[in-house]
């Protein structure tokens, strides 16, 4: 009604907002931590397409969670339970299947967008001095991640949930010595079973959840400790203006949650075309043999693990001896971890690095790429073939790495970072 | 089958961008499979489906994650005329579709118990359940008389034989690089006629396979036809992110 009446009600309302922020403040670092972490976290100005991936794994986690939350309230983990709940939640729970669906798909996009967000980084050099702590916070969350999907994997209790466990979980048996007690214990019983199930359930649904969430705000806690990496690899700390703010820094708040408000909704587009429209996504997302319960008399024709598995499963069984093939499937997981002492370049950026960096990183992704597809297919002696060669790429990636970044010829820095405002 | 189309656009669409290799369908045996040709969203064939469903498969088979209430509004039927045409039994109609039979005595007459049939379309996809239904021939050594191209040595008998009459599987022999005589399936000949005439009987296996289908995922024409609408605020939700994004970043020197 009354404009002034209205303004009067704004204020007070305005002020005691404020008074409940600072009785707030006084006991609990709620503004400060606001500012630092987010209104003033400056971050380079020129971050490009491949920086949508870390907010949206955080998105992701939190759509996880959510939705896991809610198949937690119907699920049921028990062999003699478990694939009737799942279809119980399909069938009966009202909007069951929209959150399954949303849950099932946020798997593969999890991994989809962490491929990217890793990318990313090797693209940059993000892991480089002095973020090599941020690197491996980062990849304790890619193994959490797969251990995570490994033991959702087997709760819907379909066939090929049943026989993925077992072929995975053999993979221990081929460590020597231990071997055989180590994927009993892993099962806690002799083979995949109702016990098998219980546990990888509460690891599934608790225990790795959890530190899935420490170790990403431990993440974010390096990343804003020594600040945003970007498409120029510039430290942006070097250059500050005369109030101490990096001249090429934007506080991260408005600025990158308005675009990365942006990403989220390109995103959900993509995510929903799958959910709605093709659920299975032709049997990459949720295997056809899944559809038939767990029988521990009869194998799935064509056992293969889910996509994202795929990579390292070529070269599992590209290796004729099964221990040496578990091995260096190991170990091709795990060099990640050592990329920032394995690359000797004196610049971050593949902008300004040589053409030997960029010839084996296109390599390396197209290897990657061509591991996956190979996991997929049935062992032929061509794929075998093929996969070998694409293992020995994969793996000259990182052992060459010393090498040919050390002579490789780099491109002089800048010292600001490039950027067109548009 | 329009909807079908639709969803391989989209599927294909989506895989291009999300960098998957190719798409491809289940696999199921080595025969080379018949197009279902089935749609979903058509109710009569539905209905029809499912009088094929329980007067034919509920016999032996059961679809027990199916509820009889929720089937029938799904494809158009009042709860009286589901009483009616489809509910043998003195089930509640809040029931699931099972049988009386006990799984030890089916195991001992036909060797397997009979599997459900709520998710066999998600296992094993629509144009193989239709190839299967249309590939039984005369085996005089199997117990049953019949055998299946699409699934050798089957257990099942060819309950659809007085629908569809009895085939002959007509056989070509080459001799491979070994000098072994190979036997290669030719063709089906009817050798006598069914009840049906050869395209009824396909449309009378289509509907089942439809309604197989449906079974497999009842909530799969809503999912997709609210998939437009979520998509549709999605892009118009982005569109406005978008505006605001360049507006704040207008500052941005």
């Amino acid at each position: 009604m009354g404009t002034a009446a209205e303004k009067v009600t704004a204020k007070t309302g305005n002020g005691r907002l404020a008074a409940l922020t600072q009785w707030i403040d006084e006991r609990f670092p709620l503004t400060a931590l606001w500012k630092s972490q987010v209104s003033e976290y400056y971050a380079p100005k020129n971050m490009d397409f491949w920086y949508y991936f870390g907010s949206l794994a955080l998105f992701v986690l939190v759509i996880q969670i959510l939705s896991g939350i809610f198949l937690t309230m119907n699920f049921k983990p028990s062999a003699a339970e478990a694939f009737n709940s799942v279809e119980y939640i399909m069938r009966d729970v009202e909007w069951g299947w929209l959150i399954r669906y949303i849950h099932s798909t946020g798997a593969s996009a999890f991994f989809i967008v962490v491929y990217l967000h890793m990318f990313r980084a090797m693209l940059y050099g993000s892991y480089q001095k002095p973020r090599e702590l941020l690197w491996i916070f980062g990849m304790l969350i890619y193994f959490a991640l797969m251990a995570e999907a490994f033991f959702g994997y087997l709760l819907p209790w379909g066939n090929m949930s049943y026989w993925g466990a077992q072929v995975i979980v053999s993979l221990f048996g081929a460590i020597p010595y231990v071997g055989d007690a180590l994927s009993e214990f892993i099962r806690g019983d002799y083979y995949i079973s109702d016990v098998t199930l219980n546990r990888f359930f509460a690891l599934h649904v608790v225990a790795v959840p959890f530190a899935l969430v420490f170790l990403v705000i431990a993440h974010l806690m390096a990343l804003h400790e020594v600040g945003s990496n970007n498409p120029d690899g510039v430290e942006i700390k070097k250059v500050k203006g005369p109030d101490g703010i990096p001249l090429d820094g934007i506080p991260f708040h408005p600025y990158y949650t308005v675009k990365d408000m942006v990403g989220v909704g390109v995103f959900l587009i993509f995510f929903s075309l799958v959910v709605f429209f093709a659920p299975t996504m032709g049997g990459y997302f949720l295997e056809y043999a899944n559809f038939e319960p767990a029988n521990s008399l009869q194998t799935p024709p064509h056992i293969a693990p889910v996509w994202y598995f795929t990579p390292f499963y070529a070269i599992l069984r590209a290796v004729p001896s099964k221990g040496m093939g578990a091995a260096l499937m190991g170990l091709a997981v795990v060099l990640f971890v050592f990329l920032p002492w394995l690359d000797r370049s004196k610049v971050k950026s593949i902008r300004y690095r040589g053409p030997l960096f960029k010839f084996f990183l296109f390599s390396f992704a197209i290897s990657f790429l061509a591991l996956g597809w190979l996991g997929l297919q049935p062992a032929t002696p061509g794929y075998t073939m093929a996969a070998r060669v694409f293992s020995v790429v994969y793996f000259a990636f990182f052992l060459l790495m010393p090498w040919y970044t050390s002579i490789d010829k780099t491109k002089p820095v800048p010292t600001r970072v490039t950027y067109h405002a548009h | 089958m329009r909807i079908d189309q639709h969803k391989n656009r989209i599927l294909a669409f989506v895989a291009a961008l999300v960098v998957l290799p190719g798409v491809s369908l289940a696999a199921g045996g080595g025969t080379h499979l018949e197009k279902a040709n089935n749609d979903v969203t058509n109710k009569a064939s539905l209905q029809r489906g499912a009088r094929n469903f329980v007067n034919y498969c509920l016999g032996c088979h059961t679809a027990k994650y199916v509820r009889y209430n929720r089937m029938a509004a799904d494809i158009g039927l009042t709860e009286q005329q589901m009483i009616q045409n489809l509910m043998f039994t003195g089930d509640s109609p809040h029931a699931t579709m099972t049988n009386g039979i006990v799984p030890a005595d089916a195991k001992r007459w036909f060797g397997v118990v009979p599997p459900d049939l709520s998710l066999i379309a998600r296992a094993r996809g629509s144009d193989y359940l239709y190839t299967f239904l249309k590939s039984f021939y005369a085996d005089p050594s199997k117990a049953t008389g019949m055998n299946n191209l699409a699934l050798p040595g089957t257990a099942m008998p060819h309950v659809l034989w007085e629908l569809q009459g009895t085939q002959e599987a007509v056989w070509e022999g080459t001799v491979d690089a070994q000098g072994n005589a190979q036997k290669h399936f030719k063709e089906f000949k009817l050798a006598t006629p069914g009840k049906l005439k050869p395209e009824e009987y396909d449309a009378f296996v289509r509907d089942t396979v439809n309604f197989l289908q449906y079974m497999g995922e009842p909530v799969q024409v809503k999912r997709q036809s609210l998939g437009f609408v979520v998509i549709a605020f999605l892009v118009f939700f982005t569109l406005l992110a978008y505006a605001l994004k360049k507006e704040y970043w207008k500052d941005v020197k």
